[in-house]
């Protein structure tokens, strides 16, 4: 376990639409009756998990990253930063540097490098992080800024303020952004297990032999919920058994599910195959706590 | 006049490059002495990202009086050009170099 | 040559299938582009044959030579991205974290680190089972995707229109809404919208219209499983009407979807109720664009 007994669950997919929010949302949920959980949404350009809570309080935190600031008074225009900025955030227009915070990964080698130091690293607003407290459930969720592209600061930021929190629940479940890019990857650092979520269809496990392929890159351990069980073929169940991948839980295909989630309501308390999935999946949880521990 | 293409290509007959940062050539028309110069813009290929950018700092280098090109250029980019004063038509793909001239001659070309 | 992209924001709206199923219908007059690369999933429905592969490289990693290292750790002191530690005797980089800004390169006092091209993953081209060209790609797990290799398949895509003398280009666009998407949208004349009556379905859609208003794009809207959330399905529309959006159809809530899916199929080939409202879709679509 990463540190002090807390065991982090992060919850992802090869690809978006499987079911990562459903899941998290309706875990966290059904865990926090009888225990302490978090809850982090670190989908940071599409965060969704709050919709399905209704919390007053909120925290809100912004967040920085830090980028350089040009100095016009100090720059004799060598160029040099904007040479060593292999991601062109750093321009020269004419008689002035141009620094595009977006395209910036704050490396800080054209600040350090600069010979005139003209170039200082000043913080510079990427997103916010809310936090709201329901009963027994922290929820924390953080969004990029309109025109913000890069995710990966922001989740190590959001990663660090969970990391700061005074109370931190023994529970904590992250929810990942889709895919199997760098976000993912930082996303689920620090993570002791990682659920991947598919659905039982040639996409879904087209996805997860991708999604698969990155946890053993990174040298994760994981295991595989199928969501939609039974909407299509065995394709996913057999090749999980091929490879001795584990299959934590199966939810089952239904209609009245799916109606549920597109209004933003939490469904496993009415809804008893996602709750039997649940606490299978809850079971497989502890097993892992007690492994880890 | 200096007038700026993105361009697929490097005479007359080339057609114009929907792409603003990854154009394959900007390619200049000089309308005082009538010389087309084409430069390449295969370097930026190689950068995943930030290729607007890149490409506006070159047409600040090159400091064109018009830009005509098709999509025009993203948010990032147009930023960077902003203080230029540089006058930017768009929508001219499907058309070669030449077609695209004469209509921004008949100014029959979106202006941005 | 008219070029259309499919378009979706968030994952799971049923873009591919909807891509694959305008492909089958415009069979023998177009050329299809995956540029959906970190999810490529259009050659389960087009079972292309794969005439030409390629490795594609996008951005930098840093390499660190073994024999010149004099374990100094200035490399690991700059690196921002916790890439470079340690290794059992020499520092070694980590690739999945390497962010590729050279930093550490700049500061080896013995030039034992050099930045290479990164691979990223494959590009292809190939004959889909429709007997049309077909450009595609597939990133490698873990990479970054970038607007450089959805830029790559569209060009190929566009040479291979020349080549065969199609009257489109159909293309399966990126997800999200940002830098590969504005790449999948160049030289784009029609966008369609494959979205679904949700929350989230809704607030993607506005988000990916901002994108498209300022490239000037025209585009249409298909709500997928439309009849899964009323509330949600009106708001669509109204917003679509509000905005310009054409509204091209609906398609209802149907395990017909998934079913031709596992078959390896588009859903206009089995006889059932999805194919009348894709084809009546794909005429919509012929009259917005008047080709075909």
């Amino acid at each position: 376990m990463t540190n002090s007994g807390i065991f982090k669950l992060a919850i992802a997919s090869g690809k978006g639409g499987t079911g990562k929010t459903l899941l998290s949302t309706n875990l966290a949920d059904y865990l926090a009756r009888k225990q302490a959980v978090l809850l982090a949404d670190l989908d940071v350009e599409e965060p969704n998990d709050a919709l399905f809570f209704h919390a007053e309080n909120k925290v809100i935190t912004p967040q920085y990253k830090m980028i350089p600031d040009w100095q016009s008074d100090r720059c004799t225009l060598c160029g040099d930063c904007t040479r060593q900025c292999k991601f062109h955030a750093v321009i020269r227009l004419g008689e002035f540097i141009t620094v595009f915070n977006e395209l910036c990964h704050s490396c800080y080698a054209c600040s350090d490098l600069c010979p005139e130091q003209a170039l200082p690293m000043k913080p510079y607003r990427m997103g916010e992080t809310r936090h709201q407290i329901l009963n027994g459930l922290q929820l924390i969720e953080s969004r990029l800024d309109v025109g913000q592209e890069q995710a990966v600061p922001l989740i190590h930021a959001t990663q660090k303020y969970i990391c700061e929190l005074e109370s931190k629940p023994a529970i904590q479940i992250l929810d990942c952004p889709p895919g199997t890019s760098c976000p993912v990857v930082a996303a689920v650092d620090g993570a002791d297990l990682v659920l991947l979520v598919t659905e039982p269809t040639p996409f879904g496990l087209n996805d997860l032999k991708l999604a698969v392929e990155t946890m053993r890159q990174i040298d994760k351990a994981f295991a595989v919920v199928i969501n939609r069980q039974g909407m299509g073929d065995d394709a996913v169940e057999n090749w999980c058994k091929s490879e001795n991948i584990t299959v934590a839980a199966r939810i089952p295909y239904d209609r009245q599910l799916a109606e549920q989630y597109a209004a933003a309501k939490l469904a496993w308390c009415d809804n008893t195959a996602l709750e039997e999935a649940l606490e299978e999946l809850a079971l497989f949880i502890q097993q892992k706590q007690v492994q880890y521990a | 006049m200096r007038i700026a293409f993105t361009s697929v290509g490097t005479n007359w007959d080339a057609q114009i490059d929907p792409r603003f940062g990854r154009t394959a050539f900007l390619v200049l028309f000089n309308e005082e002495t009538a010389q087309l110069e084409a430069v390449d813009n295969s370097g930026v290929q190689a950068d995943a990202h930030g290729a607007g950018t890149a490409m506006a700092q070159r047409i600040y280098e090159l400091h064109p009086d018009v830009l005509i090109t098709g999509n025009g250029p993203g948010d990032t980019a147009s930023k960077a050009l902003k203080n230029l004063h540089m006058r930017i038509y768009v929508e001219a793909h499907n058309m070669s170099l030449k077609e695209a001239y004469e209509k921004y001659k008949k100014q029959e070309l979106t202006a941005l | 040559m008219r070029e259309i992209i499919v378009l979706s924001g968030k994952g799971g709206t049923g873009k591919t299938s909807v891509t694959a199923a305008l492909g089958v219908l415009a069979a023998g007059k177009a050329v299809i582009a995956d540029c959906d690369v970190d999810a490529a999933n259009m050659h389960l429905l087009m079972q292309p044959v794969v005439l030409k592969k390629e490795a594609f490289f996008s951005g930098e990693l840093a390499e660190i030579d073994p024999e010149a290292c004099i374990n100094c750790g200035k490399c690991e002191e700059v690196c921002h991205f916790d890439a470079i530690h340690q290794g059992f005797e020499k520092y070694e980089t980590q690739p999945l974290r390497c962010e590729g800004c050279g930093y550490c390169e700049v500061v080896c006092p013995t030039n034992a680190i050099s930045m290479h091209a990164r691979r990223s993953g494959d590009f292809f081209v190939s004959t889909a089972r429709t007997g049309d060209p077909m450009a595609h790609a597939r990133l490698d797990a873990g990479a970054d995707n970038s607007g450089k290799l959805v830029a790559k398949v569209k060009e190929e895509a566009k040479k291979l229109g020349n080549q065969h003398q199609r009257d489109l280009i159909l293309v399966d666009g990126a997800p999200g809404i940002g830098c590969p998407v504005v790449s999948s949208l160049a030289g784009a004349n029609y966008v369609v919208l494959v979205t679904e009556p949700s929350a989230s379905g809704l607030h993607d859609l506005k988000r990916l219209v901002e994108v498209l208003q300022k490239f000037r794009l025209q585009a249409g809207c298909i709500i997928n499983k439309a009849d899964l959330n009323p509330d949600q399905a009106e708001a669509l529309r109204t917003f679509s009407i509000e905005n310009n959006i054409d509204l091209l159809g609906e398609i209802p809530y149907d395990s017909a979807f998934t079913a031709a899916m596992i078959q390896g199929k588009t859903i206009v080939e089995s006889d059932n109720q999805l194919k009348q409202v894709m084809n009546s879709i794909y005429i919509s679509i012929q009259h917005k664009i008047n080709v075909l």
